[in-house]
């Protein structure tokens, strides 16, 4: 019981990052039915730019509490991924708006590709040790003594992708820029017709993407411990994964998607050995009892299979609602 | 591709340029020098011959400290050795070195091989990363120039049946029974076994399993991450569950070191045991201080600290810095070549080669004799601990047993100044059988 709280745990912090990059593609689909690939790396670069700020406090000998430190990066951070998610916006994909659908694609690939390479010139291919300024305290959720834990920087993912999830919903559904971002997500043209700036609203789309984005690169880095050019990569594949689950362009379905991922992945490499134990089967065969006498964990699939898992879900999920798990179903698109 | 032969040619061109420019330069000098010995004043000045050795490694990049260190043990063995004005096939031999950069790039291992090939090169020592040695080694082969690899561990090197192709530390597969030996020496009972699911790491992990086994030690939850992974929660979490004594990590310190974080975190106490490749002094960095502590780890060979006094001293008096890593057994292999070629008198591949295969040879890093594969004979794998973020050597593993490391110095200094004694530390290893803690 203490293993599967454990794993409850780490999946659901694992979720709330993997919701809130999520939440970036699909804001960006919701619009323009583009998957922006580069939105990993704009995670990457959040969580590196935050990393040389704190570096450069923490060599500096700041006397600030670790957790302002830990607040000024992430306020560094938010401002340069959103220049860089305009950036993207306005030099590489609005040229490309009515160019056929797979252009803007390539190009996103494309210019993660650049972003990458841009990080590695900057902060080199070694694996960045993240400063751990903030003290990690660990709370017990149940009595046994050594059973499972839940940390303050894992509270803190938590709480914080709460916040944000609940704010953006506020923003999307309850302002006057919401409202637009949703015009123009309905039809763009007919939304400029009624004296909407469908370009300003695209790019406030992506800087707002990108902001959450950055504070999603500050949360891997500092619960990890480790920022990497690379590191966007997987990332920004599982979140896009997570964003396809719920139904993509939905906010909801990313938000849960991102948590489902996260909880499968968990429980995935947690349990994909117990369920595929050849041992269970011992009175089958007597060649297989003889083996379970020495290795009583003898598994058919082990924790390399997690990602597997993980994927299995997804397929079966879009077998039966092609359109994600909260996705309406829409004819043309994607 | 045009505008790459042509600079290649270039380098070529400039290599042979500055070669013959070295040995016109020098013949003057030498022939001073054949006189004194007056042994031979009728051998006139353009009889001494030039041979060059290759040395080969990433002199740019990542790791060019590191390739660096490599090439300036091969410097010093030839500087040495050309300080004896040896004679080979009755003519004055002048070595000399040329050092290529590899960039640590699997795909210029070929062309560099290709360049000491064409250049008619007497032999060569490098490269320094298995994954460029690798594909290196078969174009040495081919044209039938020895190799001698100072650092490039992993087992394959030597798998593919090259006669000509050595190396002077251990092997990635010593590696794994050695630290599964060390383990059992801590009594551990239950020890939980990951890979990055790597060549290297899987490779390792597996060597490290079936060693345990063997020795009757349950190795409980056999797990699988990646080497892009950075959440090893759900793995660790079942690993918690089963509370082993130690864990074994096979995959570099980028991995290692947040795995072992997230370990304590979930309040996992077992000691955490890796290869070479979380063998890093960015460990504590990546892991966190107090994580660390503690940690095992294994690197093929010796540390630097072990190599011969007389070694240590030259270096530090050439480069005024100490050695890193591999300058002892690049110097080495240096040495071995000049030995073999010395003994077979002749600087000719063909003709050396069945020398070298044969040789017995008391080296800065200790007794090497080759064996058919052209690995090492009981190479050593040192042991080390992670104290106060520093890593510790403290026991070396030679031909399955361990010594205390502490003990190994001293075995080592008394054999020292019998320096010809050839297997003196083999004996006085299996000696000291009792490493228990």
């Amino acid at each position: 019981m203490d293993t599967f709280i454990q794993q409850l745990v780490n999946g659901v912090t694992l979720g709330s990052v993997y919701a809130i990059v999520a939440l970036g593609y699909t804001m960006v689909y919701g619009i323009i039915q583009l998957i922006n690939f580069a939105h990993g790396d704009v995670v990457m670069i959040g969580a590196m730019v935050a990393y040389s700020v704190i570096a450069v406090l923490v060599g500096a000998h700041v006397s600030l509490p670790p957790l302002a430190i830990v607040v000024i990066a992430t306020l560094f951070a938010i401002p340069v991924c959103m220049a860089v998610g305009y950036a993207l916006e306005r030099v590489a994909y609005r040229p490309l708006r009515n160019a056929p659908r797979l252009a803007p694609l390539i190009t996103a690939i494309g210019l993660s590709i650049v972003l990458e390479n841009i990080a590695l010139i900057i902060w080199g291919r070694a694996p960045l040790p993240y400063p751990q300024i903030i003290e990690t305290v660990t709370y017990r959720l149940t009595s046994h003594p050594d059973g499972a834990t839940i940390t303050n920087v894992q509270v803190a993912i938590i709480g914080i992708s709460i916040v944000m999830m609940a704010g953006l919903l506020v923003l999307i559904y309850r302002t006057k820029i919401g409202v637009a971002m949703r015009a123009t997500a309905q039809n763009a043209q007919v939304a400029g017709l009624m004296g909407i700036d469908v370009n300003r609203v695209i790019s406030i789309t992506f800087i707002i993407g990108s902001g959450l984005a950055a504070v999603a690169g500050v949360m891997d880095g500092s619960y990890y411990g480790v920022a990497h050019y690379q590191m966007g990569f997987i990332l920004g594949l599982k979140a896009f994964t997570a964003a396809v689950l719920g139904g993509i362009g939905n906010l909801g379905g990313a938000m849960l998607g991102g948590l489902l991922l996260g909880v499968i992945e968990s429980l995935g490499a947690g349990y994909v050995g117990e369920f595929t134990n050849l041992c269970h089967l011992s009175g089958w065969s007597h060649a297989l009892a003889l083996r379970c006498v020495s290795d009583p964990h003898l598994a058919l699939f082990g924790s390399n299979y997690q990602d597997v898992f993980a994927f299995v879900v997804l397929i079966l999920v879009l077998v039966f609602r092609p359109s994600g798990l909260l996705g309406e179903r829409v004819s043309d698109r994607a | 591709m045009r505008v790459g032969h042509r600079i290649g040619l270039t380098l070529i061109a400039a290599s042979v340029v500055a070669m013959y420019g070295c040995g016109q330069k020098e013949e003057p000098k030498k022939a001073a020098e054949a006189v004194a010995p007056a042994a031979a004043p009728a051998a006139p000045a353009d009889e001494a011959v030039t041979v060059t050795i290759g040395s080969a490694g990433p002199l740019t990049g990542e790791i060019a400290h590191l390739g660096k260190d490599n090439d300036n043990g091969v410097r010093l063995a030839i500087d040495q050795a050309n300080d004896k004005h040896l004679k080979i096939g009755g003519k004055l031999v002048k070595f000399t070195v040329d050092s290529q950069d590899d960039q640590a790039d699997p795909k210029l291992g070929p062309t560099i091989a290709q360049k000491y090939c064409d250049e008619k090169a007497a032999g060569v020592v490098g490269h320094l990363n298995s994954g460029v040695t690798i594909p290196a080694s078969a174009v040495y082969h081919q044209c039938g120039l020895p190799m001698i690899s100072g650092s490039a561990t992993n087992p394959k090197l030597t798998e593919q049946g090259f006669n000509d192709i050595f190396r002077v530390v251990g092997r990635d597969d010593q590696q794994g029974p050695a630290v599964a030996e060390y383990l059992k020496s801590l009594n551990v009972k239950k020890v939980a076994v990951v890979d990055d699911a790597t060549a290297y790491g899987e490779g390792l992990a597996n060597a490290v399993a079936d060693t345990l086994k063997a020795q009757g030690i349950t190795v409980d939850a056999r797990e699988k991450t990646t080497d892009k992974a950075t959440d090893f929660k759900a793995i660790l979490t079942k690993i918690k569950g089963r509370a082993p004594d130690a864990v074994f990590y096979g995959g570099m310190d980028a991995t290692g070191g947040p795995m072992l974080r997230q370990a304590r975190e979930l309040g996992i106490k077992a000691v955490f045991a890796f290869g070479d490749g979380a063998c890093t002094d960015t460990m504590p960095k990546l892991g966190g201080d107090k994580n660390v502590e503690g940690m095992i780890c294994s690197q093929a060979g010796l540390p630097v600290v072990a190599a011969s006094k007389s070694f240590l001293d030259a270096y530090k008096a050439k480069y005024n810095v100490d050695p890193i890593i591999y300058a002892p057994f690049t110097y080495d292999a240096a040495n071995l070549l000049i030995a073999a070629m010395v003994k077979a008198d002749s600087t000719d591949p063909a003709k050396y080669l069945p020398d070298l295969q044969k040789i017995s040879y008391d080296g800065a890093t200790g007794h090497i004799e080759f064996d058919d594969k052209g690995d090492r004979k009981n190479a050593e794998i040192t042991i080390f601990r992670m104290v106060n973020d520093k890593l510790d050597p403290i026991a070396v593993v030679k031909g399955g047993k361990s010594v205390k490391f502490a003990d190994f110095m001293k075995l080592a200094a008394a054999s020292a100044p019998a320096e010809a004694a050839p297997a003196a530390a083999a004996p006085a290893g299996s000696m000291k059988e009792e490493p228990k803690k």
